[in-house]
């Protein structure tokens, strides 16, 4: 089987357990993937599985896509992506991955690109610490010495300083499944996971 | 209407008494010790109740061997068994944060009248 699926985040929200203890999960909209092609090591040099995620209106798309999507029916998709499978015979081109791969409890690793913070200082990015605000100071938030004048007379490679920060692809690992609502196609995991509301986020197994 | 909504609306509880910041109430908890479960139950004065959908929660403060204790229910929890209003209170504010400073006979809080034409109580 397919060891991954392609979601949405919705937000956050909180599940009551059974003694009143309170879980916070976020809620993504997992699938339905539908397999556009499959790529075998005789064609392509390697197995997979590609999959197309949320639907996109077919006058939307341009006609190489749409050429490739006619290969595995009458859809077209926003997103398209390959998770690598051993086995390309189990699954066939045009059948549906729902949410309901997944079982409450499991562990996942899930993939985003994290919420951009735009040019950030020291402070933000790599958590150093302040000046003084008063008695004189002037320097409240700058990241102070970066290195020595007469030795070594440079700036060290890799010296943690202002910059972009966020828009990157992160991932969290382990994060736990608590709950499938494969009616809605909701997917609960435990805890936060990258990125923004209804950006695109890879769930894969554990 | 979105799914998240949705699924906080399915949690909440709609069983529960309506009440209000000055009310006193008697709260109703599941306690688990080992596999035994029983009610216990705090009782005091509503001095602050937080609005949200599952996240909503009340503050209750008694004076427990003349120390104040406040303890948290999140409004929507299973653990709560149920909460019985014990007296309605008259107060002008809906956060009672003053009630911290004041002890003994200062700390009470008038009930509420009855409207008119009706018999009182609850």
């Amino acid at each position: 089987m397919i060891n991954g699926i392609l979601a949405i985040k919705l937000g956050m929200s909180r599940i009551f357990g059974e003694d009143g203890t309170v879980i916070p999960v976020t809620v993504l909209k997992a699938g339905p993937c539908i397999v556009t092609q499959k790529k075998t090591t005789d064609v392509d040099g390697y197995n997979a599985i590609q999959v197309g995620f949320l639907e996109k209106k077919v006058s939307r798309t341009n006609k190489p896509l749409l050429g490739h999507f006619k290969k595995s029916g009458d859809k077209a998709f926003y997103h398209v992506k390959e998770f690598p499978i051993d086995d390309t015979e189990t699954l066939e081109v045009g059948q549906k991955v729902t949410v309901e791969m997944f079982k409450p409890g499991e562990l996942v690793h899930v993939t985003g690109v994290s919420k951009g913070r735009g040019f950030a200082g020291v402070i933000k990015r790599w958590g150093f610490r302040r000046h003084p605000e008063t008695h004189g100071s002037t320097s409240h938030r700058r990241p102070g010495s970066i290195g020595g004048s007469s030795f070594p007379s440079r700036v060290i490679k890799g010296k943690r300083m202002p910059g972009h920060m966020g828009s990157e692809r992160v991932t969290v690992k382990n994060l736990k499944v608590i709950d499938v609502r494969a009616e809605q196609n909701l997917l609960l995991l435990k805890g936060a996971v990258p990125g923004s509301r209804k950006s695109l986020i890879i769930v894969k197994r554990a | 209407m979105d799914p998240v909504e949705f699924m906080e609306k399915e949690q909440m509880r709609v069983d529960l008494p309506d009440f209000k910041s000055g009310d006193t109430v008697r709260v109703y908890t599941k306690v688990k010790e080992g596999d035994k479960e029983r009610i216990q139950v705090f009782e005091g004065v509503v001095i602050r109740k937080r609005k949200g959908k599952t996240g909503a929660t009340f503050t209750v403060r008694k004076v427990s061997y003349g120390v104040g204790v406040e303890r948290i229910f999140p409004l929507h929890s299973p653990a709560i068994e149920k909460i019985k209003i014990v007296s309605k209170g008259r107060v002008r504010r809906s956060r009672l944060y003053y009630l911290r400073k004041l002890a003994g006979k200062a700390a009470r809080i008038k009930e509420k009248r009855a409207p008119k034409g009706t018999k009182g109580g609850l």
